[in-house]
């Protein structure tokens, strides 16, 4: 256990410091409950899942500069397709839209091997390919979701047996999350696509010399990264019940949840679930000053600071864990 | 065919740009053999390797492995084909654990363990992080893994190069044993004594040509270092006469220099030499014998783990390369890419150091720093019709920008490290009577340099290290090319060591 928490301090702390902004969150505002969890959740979301995409890239030794824009085309694609047809049809549009994540992903993965431009530079450049996509597809905020998705959203989980009291501290946007990341996550933990991963993220030359197909590797993870933005698209459209073609903040988010979650930006270290974790605190702390009246500007400042002292206290950490 | 080689190159050709890397590399392997290949710095037996194992495509020659082309374009397909190398840089992955490197490379995990403690590494954890273990380790854990594979051909290079003394005798024991099953390694090694109690025989490497393949046994050691080395160069003492030898020194004066029992980090363990004013004083070594560590320490960029500093006879600790500077102690990298700025203007720098100083705020004063800059530039003869910006100056004029920058700053100490690297010939003989002439005038040079013969036309005295000591100091005029290569392989006999280590050691009044 303690050897455990050593060399996970860094999710230790994560989860820490969320437990501690839930109990802040309960003295400020002695109401805040399971509706709370709720909302807290749904807003969570979007971010959540673009946190994810760009976790894997960041792994992979790359950065992912176009993850908003193909949140957007896909969650544009799905409200489109979704509009005016049947609830039986969404089934389809789910599964195409994710393909087309894969598919744009795979693109930027590509377009980075085969032409040797540096990744940020490409990604930069597919933001806004990707941009420019989802507004041809629908030029104003539009369509619609099927019902039935949206209501994967919203309210507790229900489970026959098991009292109200207990299930309603279960969001069903949280358990969504939560199975959607892990029926990716998982396999891919445990394949050797995965290891290869972050093998090419910690040393590229000594993976390629350990046998590993690097630039195929390098093209698969950007192929998750648009798998997950495509599940964000979908997420967006199923919580608004219509597409929105102009990216929203969810870069900048994202980057900023893989670095608070403990994700090294030089690749080959980190987890998911720092990531995903952060995205709670930072969406907590915004909730909690929303509920103080501070000035909404104070409140970026305070997101900033926040991510700057905890990395600067996991370098700290690190150092004084390699000196013992 | 009984004797019907395992392995097999020949009329192997890389070129790089411009470059040829190789001409007409060859060799064999049969099985059950251990065939050393060697070459001096830049012989090409690094690409050879890169080629052996897939890492890059040659433009001709064929390789064969049992009589079948061996056409492989990664190592992955290389060690299918049984050709399994173990690199000079570990080649594990960090950030991973040992249990997922092996699954990653996909090895058996019965037979690594097996090798593992055979190796002499005892108590390993499969799930340690690879980065936290020592680089000892990761060199054993690199061969057991190579050697789990099973391979028809072990390529090693520079195995031993990171490894204590007794992990030394474990890796030779159990290399040797491979020839017992028939299976043939192919050994790069600088330490002729591994190679005489190892290997069958020597192929050696010299510009990209295999020049020959020796039998290694008795005295076979003086004929390898011949082929290393070519045919002796023409007589070099016109340039000698040309450049002139520095006076005389005095022996009673303070050194302007002073090293005593230096170390840092793993590289570099145990350095003490002097160095007089008016004295150009070479560093000899092979690749990585800690020469890199012993000038960044000296021009302040890391600072040492251990011994003493002395400039002009007064202990100094430098915490970073200005204290250095302003010891008028400075730095000229092998590298000029490292000290140069590309895009900016020869004027901008040379004028740099001054720009570095803040110790007077405000304008800088253009006037004075356009003299100064101007002299330098007189003076080294640099080439300015395309100072604009320094990239597009010749890689000659590059390094004389770089010495000029010092020369305009003010120097009593320059520490040169490889400057004539990848610089034409005539740019070549401008620079040594120019460091001459600044130790006549009163500085003193430390010139690490690659080519053994810039010692007697540059230097009074040359340090040789290797393994990180002190090996031998050695006079110019004594100092040919067998003498320096024979002394940087660690093969002077013991009382020259002894020797050296009195000489640095001798108390001073």
């Amino acid at each position: 256990m303690i050897r455990f928490l050593r060399s996970h301090y860094w999710l230790t702390g994560l989860f820490a410091i969320l437990a501690l902004l839930l109990v802040l969150t309960k003295i400020i505002q002695p109401e805040y409950g399971a509706s709370g969890l709720d909302s807290l959740a749904r807003a969570a979301l979007p971010f959540a899942f673009a946190a994810a995409a760009q976790t894997v890239v960041v792994i992979a030794g790359g950065i992912d500069l176009s993850i908003a824009s193909m949140m957007a085309v896909t969650s544009v694609t799905a409200a489109v397709m979704m509009d005016g047809s049947s609830e039986q049809y969404a089934i389809f549009v789910v599964v195409f839209v994710l393909c087309l994540g894969a598919l744009m992903g795979t693109i930027n993965g590509l377009l980075i091997v085969l032409t040797r431009v540096p990744d940020i530079v490409v990604t930069l450049a597919m933001l806004f390919v990707w941009e420019g996509v989802a507004l041809m597809i629908l030029k104003a905020p539009g369509g619609a979701a099927a019902e039935w998705l949206k209501g994967l959203l919203v309210g507790p989980l229900s489970i026959p047996g098991i009292p109200a009291s207990v299930t309603v501290w279960f969001p069903k946007s949280l358990i969504l999350l939560a199975v959607c990341l892990m029926v990716v996550w998982i396999p891919f933990r445990r394949s050797r696509f995965g290891l290869s991963v972050y093998a090419i993220g910690s040393n590229s030359l000594a993976a390629f010399r350990t046998g590993v197909a690097v630039n195929r590797v390098k093209v698969g993870a950007y192929a998750m990264a648009g798998l997950f933005a495509a599940m964000g698209g979908l997420v967006l459209t199923m919580s608004t019940g219509i597409g929105a073609p102009i990216p929203g903040p969810y870069l900048l988010a994202s980057v900023a949840a893989v670095v608070l979650g403990g994700v090294v930006l030089g690749g080959g270290r980190g987890g998911l679930l720092g990531p995903i974790v952060a995205v709670f605190i930072l969406r907590l702390v915004r909730t909690d000053l929303t509920f103080l009246a501070v000035d909404p500007n104070i409140t970026t400042i305070v997101e900033g600071t926040i991510m700057v002292v905890v990395v600067m206290i996991g370098g700290l950490l690190a150092v004084r864990g390699r000196r013992s | 065919m009984a004797n019907e080689p395992l392995l097999e190159a020949s009329g192997v050709v890389k070129s790089f740009g411009a470059v040829l890397a190789l001409r007409d590399a060859s060799m064999q392997v049969a099985a059950g053999e251990i065939v050393a290949l060697m070459g001096a710095n830049g012989a090409g037996k690094s690409t050879l390797v890169k080629i052996l194992t897939g890492a890059i495509r040659p433009d001709a020659g064929q390789i064969r492995i049992r009589g079948r082309d061996h056409r492989v374009h990664s190592p992955a397909e290389a060690r299918q084909t049984g050709l399994v190398p173990v690199y000079q840089e570990p080649s594990l992955i960090p950030d991973l654990d040992v249990a997922a490197n092996l699954r990653l490379s996909e090895t058996p995990v019965e037979p690594f363990l097996k090798w593992v403690e055979e190796l002499g590494i005892s108590g390993l954890r499969l799930d340690e992080p690879v980065h936290r273990l020592p680089l000892a380790t990761l060199r054993i854990l690199d061969l057991a893994r190579a050697l789990a594979s099973e391979p028809d051909v072990l390529l090693l290079d520079e195995m031993t190069a990171a490894l204590p003394t007794d992990l030394v005798e474990r890796v030779l024991k159990v290399v040797r044993r491979q020839c017992e099953l028939d299976r043939s390694v192919i050994y790069i090694s600088h330490r002729f004594s591994e190679i005489s109690s190892l290997c069958d025989r020597a192929t050696v490497l010299r510009d990209g040509l295999t020049v020959g393949t020796v039998d290694v046994g008795p005295g076979s050691e003086e004929r390898i270092v011949e082929m290393m080395l070519g045919a002796p160069v023409k007589s070099t003492e016109e340039i000698v006469r040309a450049t002139g030898q520095s006076l005389p020194v005095q022996t009673q004066e303070t050194p302007r220099l002073r090293v005593r029992n230096l170390s840092s980090g793993t590289k570099l363990s145990d350095v003490s030499f002097e160095m007089r004013s008016g004295e150009v004083l070479g560093v000899v070594a092979l690749e990585g014998q800690g020469q890199d560590e012993l000038f960044e320490v000296l021009a302040g960029f890391e600072r040492p783990t251990g011994g003493h500093i002395e400039i002009d006879g007064r202990d100094v600790r430098f915490h970073h390369p200005a204290d250095a500077i302003a010891a008028g102690h400075v730095y000229v990298p092998g590298d000029r890419a490292d000290a140069l700025l590309m895009q900016r203007s020869v004027r901008e720098n040379i004028a740099l150091p001054f720009y570095a100083r803040p110790a007077r705020w405000g304008n800088i004063n253009m006037g004075a720093e356009k003299t100064r800059v101007d002299g330098a530039i007189d003076r080294l003869q640099i080439d300015t019709r395309a100072q604009g910006e320094v990239q597009r100056l010749s890689g000659g004029n590059q390094q004389k920008v770089t010495i000029a920058r010092w020369i305009a700053a003010g120097v009593r100490t320059l520490l040169c490290f490889d400057p004539t690297r990848g610089i034409d010939i005539r740019t070549k003989r401008e620079i040594y009577p120019l460091l001459r002439e600044l130790a006549a005038q009163g500085s003193s040079v430390l010139l690490y340099t690659s080519e053994l013969e810039e010692v007697q036309l540059a230097c009074d005295r040359a340090v040789v290290i290797f393994n990180g000591r002190v090996v031998d100091i050695i006079d110019a005029q004594d100092a040919d090319e067998p003498t320096l290569m024979r002394a940087a392989y660690g093969l002077t006999n013991g009382s020259a060591g002894e020797r050296a280590g009195d000489n640095a050691e001798e108390p001073r009044p």
